[in-house]
C-alpha cells in the first residue's frame, strides 16, 4: 500500500540544514511525534497538515478540503440525482 | 525508586570484594563464592526486602491455605528489551505477568521464585532499580518472593537481564475457569484500555525515532480478578491478552471452547494517541500486547455488575462483545467493523513489526 | 475511529447506490495492498453487490520484489563489514532460501527502519559500517529514498548505497491489460502513489484500453466512493481518470518530489514475482549516482537461475482464474512458503483464499501435497 498518515507541522526542526533537501519539521500525529523531512512540501509552514509516508512528507493536506469533499458528498448521496463527478472535483490539493 | 536504586548499588559496592572502580556485573558475581554471597545479601536480600525470602537454605517451604483447594503454579521467562521502559521495567514485568496468569486461572497468587541471569557488564545499579522493582510489584500483589537464584554469563551472550519466574497460587472449588465453561450468551469484557504495553516496547526498541508519552499498562490484575469474587460474580473464563493482544485471546479461547465469538470494534477501549501510533506504523491496536489487563467471559445476568466493579478501579473497562454461538466446527471469532460489517480474526500472522506496506 | 470516513450510515447509502447503478457485472481491481487490506478489514466486498467483482492487484511492492533480489539482500546482510536497513514488512518475504529474519538469524546484521533516512542516519553513527537500504517501495516511497540517497552524496558519505527494487504501477497495469484474457473492467489507483506522480500516466492507459481509471484513497468511504465513480463510468460506456482522492492527490502530482525522482532514478525493466518481467516497470540508480549502488560496491554473485515457476499468479491477477485453479495453491504455494506475490501478502488474493475462503479445500490439499 504505501502507509501514508495524516500529521501536523508542529514546527521547524532548529538544526535543520540550510539545503532545501535538510528541511525538517516535528510532526505531530495525534499525540505521537516524530521527525519528518519536509523536503517535498516547500511551500508548507508550522500548522498545516501533509501526508508523511516513510519519514518523508508527500503531500500537502488542507484541513478544508477534507471536510469541503465531505460536505459535497453528503449533498450529493442524499439527493440521488446529483451528477457524480462534483464530488471528485472538489476540495482539491493544490495544483500549483 | 530511582534514587534507591543509586543508593543500593552504592552499598553494594563498598561492601564488594570487587574493586570499587567496578560498578558492573561480573562473571564472579555468579560463581557461588564470596562475592556472590555479597550480591545477595547486600543487593537482592535488601531490594526484595520479604521476611520469607530464603537465602541461606536451598529450598524455601511455605504454608498453604487449609481446607479444600488445590495448588495452582506457573512459570514464565522474561527477555524484553529496552530492560526499562516508560511505565515500569523488566522486574515488575515478571512479577505482574505470572501473578496475572495466576489470577486469570482463578487462583490466588501467593508465592514466586525468581531466576536472574546476568550479563556480564550490566551495572549495578540498573540492576539494583530491576530488583527494586520486583520486591515493590510482589508487595503491590500481595505475594512474597520466597526464593531466588542468581546467575552471570560472558558479555554478550546475554541482554543484560533474563528474568525467569514461577508462581505458586491456591485454587478454591468453585474458583476453576476457563475456557471449557464459556456458554451461548456470555458476555466480554476487558478490564481497562488495551495496547499500550506493545506500542510503547516497540516505540523504543526499534529506535524507530517517536516521541511519546505512552506508557506500558504493565501491573496486576489481582486488585480487579479479586473484587469481581469477592462481590460473588463468577468469571467463567478469563485470559490475559498479552502477546497477540487481545485478537489472540479471543481467538484462541473461541478454538478452544469451541464456540463462536463476536468481538465489537467499537467497544474496544483505544485510547487516541494508541490509536494514532498504531496507524503510522500500519499496526492494529487489538494486536498488540498488554500487560495489566484481563479479558473475561461472564454471564449475561453477570455483566452489568461485573463491568461497573471494573470501572471502579479501572474507568476505561469495558463490554467488547459477546459469545453468539456453539460453532458447527472449529470456534472462531468474527470482529463487527467500525462499519457495521463482520470479518474473520485469525491469530497475527507473525511478530508486530512496523511496515510501509 | 467513527469519524466521517468510517460512517456506517454513509457507507450503506454508498454501498446501496452503487448497486442501484449496476444493470451488470463488472470486475473491478483495486490496484494497491493497502486498499486490499482495507476491503479485507472493513469487509467492503460483503456490502457491494455481488456482481460487482473485486480483483485484488498485486498486492504491495515488498510482495512482488523478486526472489533474486532478495537473495541479494541476504547475502549482503550476512557479509562481514554490512548492514542492511528495510522496511519491517519487507523482513518476511521470503527469498530461495529464507528471508531477511532467517539471515539475522544466521549471523546477518538487519535492522528495521522507518524511513530510508534513519538508514542514513545509521551510516553517519557507524563509520565502519558499511549501510545498505533494501529500498523497495512503489512510487510512493521514491521520493524518500532519492532524497536518502541525493543528502549521502551531498554530505560525502562512502558507507550508504542502496539495493533498489522500486517498481512502477503504471507499467504494471498495462502488462495486465496487454494480456488477452485480461478480465478486469476498471481500477482503483493506488491514492498514495498519485499523491507523488499526480494522475497524467493515466490518461493513455484510459484512452488505449477503454478502462475507467479512479484514484482512490483507503477508508470504507473513499473505497466506496472511488468504486461508485468506476461503476458510473462503466455504466454510461466511459474510461476516463476520475480523482476521488482530491484531498490528497494534485493531478500534477508533487512536482518536487517528481523532480529529485528524475535526477536520482532512471526507468528499466524489472521482474515482478510471479509475474516476469515488466517493461519499464522499475527504477534504478542514474550513472551519475552509481558509487551509491550496492550491486556496483559489492561483488555479489551472479544470482541463480531458479527453477521454472509453476505460480499462476499472473493469470489469478488478470483475473483469469481463481486461486484455488491453480495446481499449486495449498501445496508447493502456502503462505509460509509462497510462490508468487498473492500469496506473500496477507491481503494477496491467494493468501486471503487460503486463510479464509476454502479451509476445507487446503486442509485436503496440504495432505496430499
Amino acid at each position: 500500500m504505501c502507509l501514508a498518515v495524516p500529521g501536523r507541522i508542529e514546527e521547524f526542526a532548529s538544526d535543520s540544514g540550510a539545503s532545501p533537501l535538510e528541511r525538517e519539521g516535528v510532526i505531530d500525529f495525534g499525540g505521537v511525534r516524530r521527525r519528518v523531512s519536509l523536503a517535498f512540501v516547500p511551500e508548507a509552514v508550522p500548522g498545516d497538515y501533509v501526508l508523511v509516508h516513510a519519514g518523508v512528507a508527500i503531500q500537502r493536506l488542507s484541513p478544508d478540503s477534507a471536510a469541503q469533499t465531505w460536505q459535497l458528498l453528503e449533498a450529493e448521496v442524499e439527493g440521488d440525482s446529483a451528477p457524480h463527478e462534483d464530488s471528485t472535483k472538489s476540495g482539491t490539493v493544490d495544483d500549483a | 525508586m530511582a534514587d534507591a536504586g543509586r543508593v543500593a548499588a552504592a552499598v553494594a559496592l563498598g561492601e564488594c570484594p570487587i574493586p570499587a572502580a567496578s560498578d558492573c556485573v561480573q562473571l564472579v558475581h555468579g560463581a557461588g563464592g564470596e562475592a556472590s554471597r555479597r550480591l545477595i545479601d547486600s543487593l537482592f536480600a535488601r531490594e526484595l526486602g520479604d521476611p520469607l525470602l530464603v537465602t541461606d537454605r536451598d529450598a524455601a517451604t511455605f504454608e498453604m491455605p487449609s481446607g479444600p483447594g488445590q495448588i495452582a503454579l506457573t512459570t514464565d521467562s522474561f527477555v524484553v528489551h529496552p530492560l526499562e521502559f516508560p511505565g515500569g521495567d523488566i522486574g515488575c514485568l515478571a512479577v505482574y505477568g505470572t501473578v496475572n496468569d495466576l489470577a486469570v486461572s482463578g487462583a490466588r497468587p501467593l508465592y514466586l521464585s525468581i531466576g536472574f541471569i546476568l550479563e556480564e557488564g550490566l551495572s549495578l545499579a540498573t540492576l539494583a532499580r530491576v530488583v527494586g522493582s520486583v520486591g515493590w510489584a510482589a508487595r503491590a500483589c500481595g505475594v512474597h518472593v520466597v526464593t531466588g537464584d542468581t546467575k552471570v554469563v560472558e558479555r554478550g551472550k546475554g541482554d543484560g537481564v533474563y528474568i525467569n519466574t514461577a508462581g505458586v497460587g491456591w485454587l478454591e472449588p468453585g474458583r476453576a475457569c476457563g475456557p471449557s465453561q464459556v456458554q451461548p450468551g456470555d458476555v466480554l469484557l476487558v478490564s481497562g484500555d488495551v495496547g499500550r504495553h506493545g506500542l510503547a516496547i516497540l516505540a523504543l526498541r526499534e529506535g524507530l525515532g517517536f516521541e511519546t508519552r505512552i506508557e506500558s499498562d504493565c501491573g496486576s490484575v489481582v486488585r480487579a480478578v479479586e473484587a469481581l469474587w469477592e462481590r460473588g460474580i463468577r468469571p467463567r473464563c478469563m485470559r490475559d491478552p498479552t502477546r497477540g493482544g487481545v485478537v489472540t485471546a479471543v481467538v484462541e479461547i473461541a478454538r478452544s471452547a469451541g464456540v463462536e465469538i463476536e468481538l465489537e470494534s467499537l467497544g474496544v477501549p483505544v485510547r487516541a494517541d494508541v490509536r494514532a501510533a498504531c496507524d503510522v506504523l500500519g499496526l492494529d491496536p487489538l494486536e498488540m500486547a498488554c500487560e495489566g489487563r484481563v479479558v473475561l467471559w461472564v454471564a449475561e445476568a453477570h455483566a452489568d455488575a461485573a463491568l461497573a466493579c471494573l470501572r471502579e478501579l479501572d474507568p476505561s473497562a469495558a463490554r467488547v462483545g459477546r459469545v453468539r454461538a456453539r460453532a458447527e466446527g472449529r470456534g472462531r471469532a468474527t470482529l463487527r467493523t467500525e462499519i457495521g460489517t463482520t470479518r474473520w480474526l485469525d491469530l497475527p500472522s507473525g511478530i508486530a513489526t512496523p511496515r510501509i506496506c | 475511529m467513527r469519524d466521517r470516513f468510517h460512517d456506517p450510515e454513509r457507507v450503506r447509502q454508498l454501498a446501496a447506490r452503487i448497486g442501484r447503478r449496476m444493470t451488470r457485472g463488472w470486475r473491478i481491481m483495486e490496484v494497491c495492498g493497502g486498499q486490499t487490506h482495507a476491503i479485507v478489514r472493513y469487509g467492503i466486498d460483503e456490502l457491494i453487490p455481488a456482481e460487482l467483482e473485486l480483483i485484488h492487484g498485486p498486492g504491495c511492492p515488498v510482495c512482488v520484489t523478486p526472489i533474486e533480489l532478495i537473495d541479494r539482500a541476504c547475502e549482503l546482510a550476512c557479509t562481514p563489514g554490512v548492514r542492511v536497513c528495510s522496511f519491517g514488512d519487507m523482513l518476511r518475504v521470503p527469498g530461495s532460501s529464507g528471508d531477511l529474519h532467517s539471515a539475522r538469524a544466521r549471523g546477518g546484521r538487519v535492522q528495521i527502519v522507518y524511513s530510508p533516512l534513519d538508514a542514513l542516519a545509521v551510516a553517519r553513527a557507524q563509520p565502519d559500517t558499511q549501510i545498505v537500504f533494501f529500498a523497495v517501495g512503489f512510487e510512493t516511497t521514491a521520493p524518500a529514498t532519492a532524497l536518502s540517497v541525493a543528502r549521502a552524496r551531498a554530505e560525502g558519505l562512502r558507507n550508504f548505497s542502496l539495493l533498489v527494487a522500486h517498481v512502477r504501477v503504471p507499467p504494471a497495469l498495462e502488462a495486465l491489460l496487454d494480456a488477452p484474457e485480461a478480465q478486469v473492467d476498471g481500477f482503483l489507483a493506488a491514492g498514495h502513489v498519485c499523491s507523488v506522480m499526480g494522475l497524467d500516466e493515466y490518461a493513455p492507459l484510459c484512452e488505449r484500453y477503454h478502462v475507467p481509471i479512479v484514484a482512490t484513497g483507503f477508508t470504507p468511504v473513499d473505497l466506496l466512493e472511488g468504486l461508485l465513480a468506476c461503476v458510473d463510468q462503466l455504466e454510461v460506456g466511459r474510461a476516463e481518470v476520475v480523482n476521488q482522492y482530491a484531498r490528497a492527490v494534485a493531478s500534477s502530482g508533487n512536482r518536487s518530489a517528481l523532480e529529485l525522482i528524475r535526477q536520482v532514478f532512471q526507468v528499466e525493466d524489472r521482474c515482478w514475482r510471479g509475474l516476469g518481467s515488466i517493461r519499464s516497470s522499475g527504477l534504478a540508480l542514474r550513472a551519475e549516482f552509481a558509487e551509491f549502488d550496492a550491486e556496483h560496491r559489492f561483488a555479489l554473485g551472479v544470482p541463480q537461475p531458479l527453477p521454472a515457476s509453476r505460480c499462476w499468479s499472473a493469470r489469478v491477477l488478470r483475473g483469469e482464474v481463481k486461486p484455488t485453479a491453480c495446481p499449486e495453491f495449498g501445496r508447493a504455494c502456502q503462505p509460509l512458503h509462497p510462490l508468487g506475490a498473492p500469496m506473500v501478502s496477507d491481503e494477496g488474493a491467494c493468501a486471503a483464499y487460503y486463510r479464509y475462503r476454502a479451509p476445507g479445500a487446503v486442509e485436503a490439499s496440504a495432505v496430499d501435497g
